[in-house]
């Protein structure tokens, strides 16, 4: 089997006889050909988010993506590379906390049934690989907006029957949050866990609409909608 | 200048970094990943606390189960904290956020898993840890605790023998960089890696702050006890989780038939599926008559897990299992305040022994270990840091060892050697052991330390070199590796975990923990 990998400026193409995923040919790679090929890993297991690459131009976890012959792995995008196949998470990492997403500790009892779990269920399952940052279109031109993990995280609080002041929640999403997102859907498909931040954004944004939050595209500029709005 | 620092940023580590900033400590957390790529972002089953959600349940029933898997080894008040405090730890991570599952009565759901006499693990579907452990991070970031990812920790710093910082390898840059801190707490996980692909844990686990506490003079203690997961897939070894069997899962032969009580305590489950294997069955987990909708509403990782590592739909079929590496229950030595020998260095987590295990942890208190204990370290460690000088001597700043490791032509291939140790210690130092194994373990294992100036760092790149990282944690590996074999030869016994095929009773002389330590840059040993 013949895999290339980006390294830096240059594609570097093993040949090896492997079968198994992705990450355990890297790990190959490294421990019998090539001790410089340098990638993330954890808990090759699909839950630690470690190991996301781009193969063939699409986001996968190494550890979860059974390679075929010729296929192009590639760091992912929209993040600083480090070397070869690791990238910078930091700041991807950082819109969590600029999204205040988290709960105020509740100090009283809390009674929370079935329902209250499976609102939330899937919104938990995000392990933080930076997918849905690889392929998201807004991201790439505008590095300001806080992007599709951020704000699935930022669902997970407000739709958490725990959270006191969702208000205050949804302050922290609408400045280059929710209200940037074309809804293109190239998160969607990425995402190893099945989330879709497409639709929880679409979530936020109709929360915020319910708590007197407007879209500050469409407010009183040109080919906005007139709400009544004084118009500057 | 920091107050406390914490190295490791899993469960314990975030767990010990809100409690010390909530105390008034400045608090920084270093890595050498990200803090949601811990290790505990793979425990499955659940976390234990009495609180009695699905049928009678008592915090004594609790310290009772606890007590007896660990076979006489565990300290009995340690075990009362544990299970005591993991009532009010339940209440805090359902007061910060944890999504949990849930009962139709609007309570904490709880399930039952093996050495378990109520159901007592909580949960949040199979994901249990991956989602105590994100619950902490956002609330790490609610706290403004800064994290310093990907840090290799090199060693312990120390001035008159107090801890004052750590000295780490930056991963990205290549650099050492020393933090001073008026006290330092590990948190950096256990030390199963030493089995390789034996093994259900993540690539990290290499007992980075074990070797560097015992450089640091601390101590290492019950090193002997590792714990093998009855059920590790038998291809990838990834951690199929004990809920399973505890939901009415079968174990299997290849003749179709049951062999043990599935939900007995891991050691015995353990040993029974390895005692399959070596009379040439192969073993496998049936949970076909559980049913779809309970597999896809209660395991729903293990469903996935099964499908995508070994090819099999558990829905249809029975999944193939062995038993493989999981927990460490040996670890630094810590008094009842979580602090080491060393004054200012504390432990919590995996990589610290509180002696609430013994011989074989149950299901359930790893996860709670990590709350009760990280929050104590973090508490006392604020404590501490008020009587801490954090003044870094000079020579802290070098790392001659991170130049002396690069080697352009090595004679030895050390990733050979790594894959030669992890089959060693499973064959050797495993499930089974006996003084012949243990011996020839032991001797292989002083001849890989004495050859490592023939292996070495070919990639010279200052910038991200996992080819050196690798070669530190093999380092680190060794000298943990030393700690286990000497310990399981000098344990003439079988207790929990450890089973000596030459000696299969237990020993009430031997109901004492094992030490190690450095003393001239030897490995020394006693019970005590």
């Amino acid at each position: 089997m013949k895999i290339a990998v980006k390294r830096g400026d240059e594609t570097v193409t093993y040949a090896v006889d492997f079968e198994g995923t992705l990450l355990e040919l890297l790990i190959h790679i490294k421990t019998h050909v090539d001790p410089t090929l340098t990638f993330a890993s954890g808990c090759r297991s699909s839950v630690c988010g470690s190991c996301a690459v781009r193969v063939n131009g699409t986001e996968a976890l190494a550890c979860s993506y059974k390679p075929s012959d010729g296929d192009l792995v590639e760091p992912l995008r929209n993040a600083e590379v480090i070397r070869d196949l690791v990238v910078n998470m930091d700041r991807p990492l950082s819109f969590n906390a600029g999204a205040q997403a988290w709960i105020d500790p509740v100090s009283g009892a809390i009674r929370m049934g079935h329902a209250d779990e499976k609102a939330n269920e899937l919104q938990s399952d995000c392990i933080l690989c930076g997918s849905c940052y690889s392929a998201c279109p807004v991201y790439a031109v505008k590095p300001d907006f806080e992007g599709p993990f951020a704000l699935t995280r930022s669902w997970r609080y407000v739709s958490d029957a725990r959270t006191a002041d969702v208000r205050s929640k949804l302050e922290a999403v609408q400045q280059n949050g929710i209200w940037d997102c074309t809804l293109c859907n190239e998160c969607v498909p990425v995402c190893p866990q099945g989330i879709a931040p497409k639709q929880d954004i679409n979530m936020l944004r109709t929360k915020s609409g319910m708590e007197g939050f407007m879209d500050p595209n469409m407010m009183g500029g040109f080919g906005g909608l007139d709400f009544g709005a004084p118009s500057f | 200048m920091v107050d406390v620092l914490i190295v490791g940023g899993g469960g314990a580590g975030m767990a010990a970094a809100l409690s010390a900033k909530e105390a008034g400590a400045s608090v920084v957390v270093l890595g050498k990943s990200y803090p949601t790529r811990a290790q505990t972002c793979m425990a499955q089953g659940g976390i234990n606390a009495a609180l009695g959600h699905a049928g009678d349940d008592s915090v004594e029933m609790h310290i009772a189960d606890t007590l007896k898997s660990a076979q006489g080894l565990a300290d009995e008040t340690a075990v009362a904290t544990l299970c005591t405090e993991g009532i009010d730890a339940l209440r805090w991570l359902d007061a910060i956020g944890v999504p949990f599952s849930r009962t139709a009565e609007a309570q904490i759901a709880q399930r039952r898993l093996g050495g378990a006499s109520a159901a007592r693990a909580c949960y949040a579907q199979d994901y249990s840890g991956l989602k105590i452990l994100h619950t902490l991070y956002d609330q790490c970031n609610r706290a403004g605790i800064p994290f310093y990812n990907e840090r290799f920790l090199l060693d312990v710093v120390t001035e008159e023998g107090r801890a004052c910082g750590v000295k780490v390898l930056n991963i990205r840059s290549g650099e050492v960089e020393v933090y001073p801190a008026r006290a330092v707490i590990l948190a950096t996980g256990g030390y199963s890696k030493l089995y390789g692909r034996y093994s259900t844990n993540a690539a990290g686990s290499s007992g980075d702050g074990h070797a560097a506490a015992l450089r640091a003079g601390a101590r290492l203690s019950d090193m002997e006890f590792v714990q093998f997961h009855p059920t590790g897939l038998a291809g990838s070894s990834i951690l199929i989780s004990e809920s399973a069997r505890g939901a009415g899962g079968y174990l299997l032969n290849s003749k179709g038939e049951r062999f043990i009580d599935e939900c007995l305590p891991r050691d015995r489950v353990a040993r029974a599926i390895y005692d399959q294997i070596t009379a040439g069955e192969t073993v496998a987990l049936d949970i076909r008559h559980l049913g779809k909708a309970f597999i896809d509403g209660e395991l729903p990782q293990e469903r996935k897990l099964a499908q995508r590592y070994e090819g099999v739909d558990p829905v249809f079929e029975p999944i193939p299992i062995k038993p493989v590496a999981h927990y460490t229950m040996g670890g630094i030595e810590v008094d009842a305040e979580s602090q080491t020998a060393v004054p200012g260095l504390f432990a919590a987590g995996e990589c610290a022994n509180h002696r609430v295990h013994g011989a074989n942890r149950l299901g359930g208190n790893s996860l709670l270990e990590l709350i009760v204990f990280g929050r104590q370290a973090g508490r006392n460690a604020a404590v501490a840091a008020k009587n801490g000088t954090a003044e870094v001597p000079p020579a802290a700043v070098e790392a001659p060892e991170l130049e002396a490791c690069f080697n352009d032509a090595p004679e030895v291939d050390f990733y050979t050697r790594r894959d030669t140790l992890a089959t060693l210690f499973y064959e050797q130092v495993g499930l089974v052991r006996d003084a012949d194994r243990l011996r020839s373990a032991l001797d292989a294992v002083k001849a890989m330390q004495a050859e490592l100036p023939k292996m070495g760092v070919v990639d010279r790149n200052r910038a991200y070199n996992t080819n050196r990282t690798d070669f530190l944690e093999l380092v680190n590996l060794l000298t943990v590796a030393e700690a286990v074999a000497e310990g399981a030869l000098r344990r003439e016994e079988s207790r929990g975990a450890h089973y000596r095929s030459d000696f299969p009773e237990a020993n009430a002389a031997l109901a004492v923990h094992s030490l190690s330590w450095i003393k001239e840059e030897r490995l020394c040993f006693d019970f005590q």
